[in-house]
């Protein structure tokens, strides 16, 4: 009896399995509608990195949502096919083999550079153009060996050596220091790389680097470094690198008297944060981004009430915003080209001139990057603050 | 002389059945019926089969819990992107050295680690796996944690077919080797082998270094397949997800890993649109095979052409 229903049991997988594969078959073949314009959303809804893709595609449906609410592009629909890379690069990679079998006009997503590199090839293959909403390194767009440009890959984001450049600026400009210390994540490409734009933009100035110093991700006790840093007294100290290591870090320096401005990057932004340093560490620290929710543009107002009203009461984060301005390019540059063609859309996405997103006016330049601002926010007793907007 | 000839007979009819598969497969993509979504799949499946057959021989056959898999795929895949696409060798000299490499790593490793036994050996090989990563995102050569973008697409069906025919066969040639029964009979029950005079540690390390260079072979595919690779994509969850396959179909059946690993493949492609729906079947499907085949889809029993010979001609 029992080896029976095993049996059974094992039948019933085995037809899920035959199920399963004709499911697939039927799948690819939909055909596309004329009326709808398809846009595939490729983005990480489960893995690593979930909580960025899960974020963006929110703010992404928020657009298209408005968009088709006030009419549609040339006067039809745009249709979202939203698809999970499970944040894999070979995935995203399936993922966008998939969307291009659906009829997709241009992909958007996925967030982080790896991913986005996954689907790179499938895109260029079929010559359909991808926008990548927060994919910040450089070689995204650019084959860094070759110099060649990546076609049809197009991002709304500043990319890496950027965000190093703009806290130089204003740790220079604003803070007027003299002489900065390094405290990075070496661990990451991203920690290393903004640490050598600060330190060029910053001599350059006339400032200098006292020291340069590395942690690596998951390490939790900074004590030791931080007395070393303490004792060449600088007068800012730059901490390129993602919230888990910097809250406890800048508890630390504070606790241990440090009382010299702290400068970060993007990857602060996270309401652990505040949770970790606590608020009243976490005054006189600054960090860069690519757009504050606090900003009271009212174009960016609009966007966060909507939002909110649409998500219960979240607050968009950069990667909602960006999603969003993702949307809104892909659509300037469907009206801009008057064609859903893809060929046509990516040549009207590469002359996209002074386009009024969320993050900022944007013009795309040859290397397919947007030349735009990036916002200096400021923790002040436990809220972010936006301090500064600096145009390149 | 009768039963001979049978054998040469159904032999025959297996290489036919092969040559079909593979020149089917080959004239629908070179007259484009497998549109490339169809074909990424495809590839993931074949480099998922290597992958799942190459572990449960060290886990099924052997009986020894090995989580370091996607470390040895991580070795294969680097070395075989610097003989190829840093050093300019063709790609089967990529192949070659990806075996080579991640067979000597899993030399390396297998030799201190397999005197632990069970949940030792399984720690022993996670941390290996991690180690692999680590020591990768910080070699600033293969450009550290960003990875290598730009791989060329090799990676084609001969190569992805014969790649896995040649797993299939040396690993089912080997379990039914003399040197297999050592093997087994080490899984069976260590202490007794070791009465028998079968040297327990040596053929350990055997069917490990197998394991690993076939993984290697797996993440030479792998990274000519999908254009860029990172230390990230080969993390321990990677190792999980093998594993997984191997347990789902059967520790110590060939066919049951071939079986599940298309299996998993299909349900990840077929489930891209419902991430939620995903998780949870993932898991639904894992914990019913659980309760009611513990053992696996096939057990240990394998497909064969004697299975079909019972089912049709009544035959032994």
């Amino acid at each position: 009896m029992k080896r029976r229903s095993g049996r059974k049991l094992a039948m019933l997988v085995m037809m899920t399995f035959v199920l399963s594969i004709l499911a697939g078959c039927g799948g690819g073949g939909s055909e596309t509608q004329d009326e709808q314009i398809n846009v595939g959303i490729n983005v990480e809804l489960s893995g690593g990195v979930a909580s960025y893709g899960t974020n963006s595609k929110d703010g992404m449906m928020l657009a298209i949502e408005q968009i088709n609410a006030a009419g549609g592009v040339l006067g039809k629909q745009l249709n979202p096919i939203i698809k999970d890379c499970k944040s894999l690069p070979d995935e995203a990679m399936s993922v966008s083999a998939n969307l291009v079998g659906e009829g997709i006009v241009a992909q958007l997503g996925p967030l982080t550079s790896g991913n986005v590199q996954g689907s790179t090839s499938v895109m260029m293959d079929n010559g359909i153009p991808l926008v990548a909403p927060a994919a910040t390194a450089v070689n995204v767009t650019v084959d860094e060996k070759t110099g060649d440009i990546m076609d049809y890959i197009f991002r709304v984001c500043f990319i890496d050596p950027f965000q190093g450049t703009l806290m130089a600026e204003f740790a220079s400009t604003n803070l007027e220091a003299k002489n900065a210390a390094i405290y990075m994540d070496a661990s990451s490409d991203y920690g290393k790389g903004l640490a050598k734009y600060f330190k060029e933009t910053f001599e350059a100035n006339g400032g200098t680097i006292v020291t340069e110093e590395g942690f690596v991700k998951g390490d939790r006790d900074f004590k030791a470094t931080l007395t070393k840093i303490k004792g060449h007294n600088p007068d800012f100290i730059y901490i390129p690198g993602y919230y888990e290591e910097a809250a406890p870090l800048i508890k630390q320096a504070r606790e241990m008297g440090i009382t010299a401005p702290i400068g970060g990057t993007d990857g602060w932004d996270s309401s652990d944060m505040v949770a970790v340093a606590t608020a009243e560490n976490l005054n006189n620290t600054y960090f860069t981004n690519h757009y504050s929710s606090q900003d009271t543009d009212p174009q960016i107002v609009a966007f966060v009430e909507a939002y909110k009203a649409k998500y219960n009461g979240k607050d968009p984060d950069s990667f909602a915003a960006l999603g969003y301005d993702a949307v809104q390019l892909l659509v300037q540059a469907i009206n801009d080209a008057n064609s859903t063609e893809p060929e046509a859309i990516t040549a009207a996405l590469a002359t996209i001139k002074d386009f009024q997103g969320i993050t900022g006016k944007m013009t795309i330049d040859e290397q397919h990057n947007p030349v735009k601002a990036g916002v200096i926010i400021e923790f002040k007793d436990g809220g972010q603050v936006m301090k500064a907007r600096i145009q390149p | 002389m009768q039963e001979k000839k049978r054998n040469w007979l159904s032999f025959g009819g297996e290489v036919l059945i092969l040559a079909a598969i593979f020149t089917i497969v080959q004239y629908a993509i070179t007259a484009g019926l497998l549109n490339q979504y169809y074909q990424i799949n495809l590839a993931s499946m074949v480099i998922n089969i290597i992958l799942a057959v190459s572990l449960n021989l060290i886990n099924g056959f052997t009986g020894q819990l090995s989580l370091g898999h996607a470390g040895f795929m991580a070795v294969g895949a680097y070395a075989s992107v610097i003989m190829t696409n840093m050093l300019g060798y063709p790609f089967i000299a990529g192949l070659l050295m990806a075996c080579l490499a991640a067979a000597l790593a899993g030399f390396i490793i297998g030799v201190p680690t397999l005197r632990l036994k069970g949940d030792y050996l399984a720690i022993a090989t996670l941390a290996f796996g991690e180690v692999i990563r680590v020591v990768l995102q910080n070699i600033d050569a293969v450009n550290g944690p960003a990875g290598i973008v730009g791989i060329s697409r090799l990676t084609t069906w001969p190569w992805l077919f014969g790649a896995m025919l040649l797993t299939i066969l040396v690993v089912v040639n080997l379990v039914n080797s003399s040197y297999g029964r050592a093997i087994i009979s080490v899984r069976e029950d260590e202490i007794a082998s070791e009465l028998m005079g079968i040297n327990t540690t040596s053929y350990k390390v055997l069917a490990f270094v197998f394991g690993a260079m076939f993984a290697g072979l797996a993440g030479a595919l792998y990274a000519h397949y999908f254009y860029i690779i990172k230390p990230e994509t080969f993390n321990f969850l990677k190792s999980f997800d093998i594993l997984v396959m191997v347990v789902l179909g059967g520790l110590g059946s060939t066919t049951g890993a071939v079986i599940a690993a298309m299996f998993i493949t299909v349900l990840t492609a077929v489930l891209q649109s419902f991430p939620a729906i995903r998780m949870i079947l993932y898991a639904l499907t894992l914990i019913i095979v659980m309760i009611y085949r513990p053992q696996g889809l096939m057990g240990n029993r394998e497909l064969s052409r004697q299975t079909f010979g019972r089912i049709w001609g009544g035959r032994k």
